[in-house]
């Protein structure tokens, strides 16, 4: 019997990335994997919460992993590159540092549970024996350059993600998928995150030289593994490409969408309209 | 002649708050660079990573606190990765921005400040972030109020907008938040 993983959404892909919602689901139900959303869950907080109060940025997180673990299940997964660090940071600082776990159970008016095992999509379907032998779909049009962002493997101390500096995960099961991704030096770059809201021209550049690099290299995709990453290179593409009078036009997909599409799920029930970037003219063929 | 043995031990006021709140010795750097070189928004900074640390050991209180690094730093984690001396200059900064708040200082990069505020109200008072909320809150602080409209339209046409909140957990969310002041004030 495989394990059961408590799903952890987090806010963005009840939004801005509920197509990374919809192709993960899909692709765990194409591929057996059980998974039940945590009933109740609630924001983790995210930057503003660690740049403003080191307990709430900790409390916060740990509500969700007793919430899961209320439902009998010690395996969470958050698809969410922000969610996920944030929750592996928080069972973290609480097993290395009792002083903040007994503040953190106070603050939470509960005991803390321990062993929750906090993972990422990509070591569940990287871990998963015959992946290979399960795309139904070729895409031999694709070149993809998988990028992984910051926060998957960093700090590699707390996030024991991949090689950090190189990670080849996305890059593993997108091959098995039968997708060709390249080689390229920006797979952990940061895109600026969440300073798209308010210096927007940090992201415009940063956005800038992480497609400048996936075009030079031959890339005409990105995979990503993060709704924020998604929304800087996907809704900003425009606005980078006034700003330095070029053109890209690359599609940028949740990985899972690239995995739904070889699993032989249709296009059109992975929500891909909702991308601002066109995905028509480099699908069409499938 | 007589050397001074207590030289390398002193400690500036603010890198004792820095080391209280986040657990992080600063004196450890010695000043290899690698944190500024990796900064992917360096450039923007008015002090490299590196050299917000060196301040801070020097007892340049009042110039890190009004600094803009800290409030541009974007929490990617490549200076903390990257640390020989495993300084966390991620919570270095961090911690900086939560002192600075506390001492009433206004950030240097004063949309990021209201970003935060903004985001915090909304997750307090919703459970789950609310993003047009959020965003509406976040104008009425910065008064920047049709940046990205443009944007923020296309997004809402395509579906990528919730209308609604959801409250799911609110309750909990303000109690969580509640409990966790009153901890930090006994503190």
């Amino acid at each position: 019997m495989t394990a059961k993983y408590a799903y952890y959404p987090g806010c963005s892909l009840h939004s801005t990335g509920s197509e990374y919602d919809v192709s993960f689901r899909a692709v765990c139900k194409k591929l057996g994997i059980s998974i039940d959303e945590i009933k109740g869950w609630i924001c983790c907080g995210t930057s503003p919460a660690h740049s403003s109060s080191k307990l709430l940025s900790l409390a916060l997180p740990f509500e969700n992993l007793c919430l899961a673990e209320a439902m009998g299940l010690k395996d969470v997964v958050a698809p969410c590159a922000s969610c996920f660090a944030r929750l592996k940071t928080a069972a973290y600082e609480a097993k290395e540092d009792p002083k903040i776990a007994e503040q953190i159970s106070e603050a939470l008016d509960k005991p803390l549970p321990k062993g929750m095992n906090v993972v990422s999509p990509l070591e569940i379907f990287c871990n998963r024996p015959d992946i290979s032998k399960a795309p139904t779909t070729p895409l031999p049009g694709l070149k993809v350059a998988c990028y992984y962002g910051c926060l998957l493997t960093r700090p590699s101390k707390i996030m024991q993600f991949d090689e950090c500096e190189y990670p080849m995960a996305m890059d593993t099961i997108l091959r098995d998928m039968g997708i060709t991704t390249l080689d390229w030096s920006y797979k952990t770059e940061c895109c600026g995150g969440a300073l798209a809201m308010t210096r927007t021209d940090v992201v415009i550049k940063l956005t800038h030289d992480i497609l400048e690099e996936a075009k030079a290299v031959g890339a005409n995709a990105i995979a990503v593994a993060c709704p924020l990453c998604h929304v800087n290179l996907d809704t900003r593409q425009e606005e980078v490409e006034a700003e330095y009078g070029v053109k890209y036009d690359l599609p940028v997909f949740y990985f899972t969408e690239l995995m739904a599409l070889a699993l032989g799920v249709r296009a059109d029930e992975l929500g891909l309209q909702k991308h601002f970037v066109s995905t028509e003219t480099l699908l069409s063929g499938v | 002649m007589t050397e001074s043995t207590t030289a390398t031990i002193s400690q500036s006021g603010l890198a004792e708050a820095v080391f209280e709140e986040s657990g992080q010795n600063v004196n450890l750097c010695y000043q290899c660079m690698k944190c500024a070189a990796g900064c992917p928004i360096s450039y923007a900074m008015d002090y490299k990573p590196a050299q917000l640390i060196h301040a801070l050991r020097l007892g340049m209180d009042d110039l890190v606190l009004n600094s803009k690094t800290m409030w541009l730093c974007a929490a990617c984690e490549t200076c903390t990765t990257r640390c020989p001396q495993e300084v966390d200059v991620a919570k270095v900064m961090d911690a900086v921005k939560i002192i600075a708040v506390r001492r009433g200082i206004k950030p240097a990069i004063r949309e990021v400040g209201c970003f935060n505020r903004a985001a915090l109200a909304n997750i307090k008072k919703m459970g789950r972030m609310y993003e047009v909320g959020m965003i509406v809150g976040l104008k009425m602080r910065t008064l920047a109020l049709f940046k990205d409209m443009k944007l923020g339209m296309k997004m809402f046409m395509k579906g990528k907008l919730k209308l609604l909140p959801s409250f799911t957990g609110a309750r909990r969310t303000w109690r969580i938040f509640q409990r966790v002041k009153t901890i930090e004030k006994k503190d």
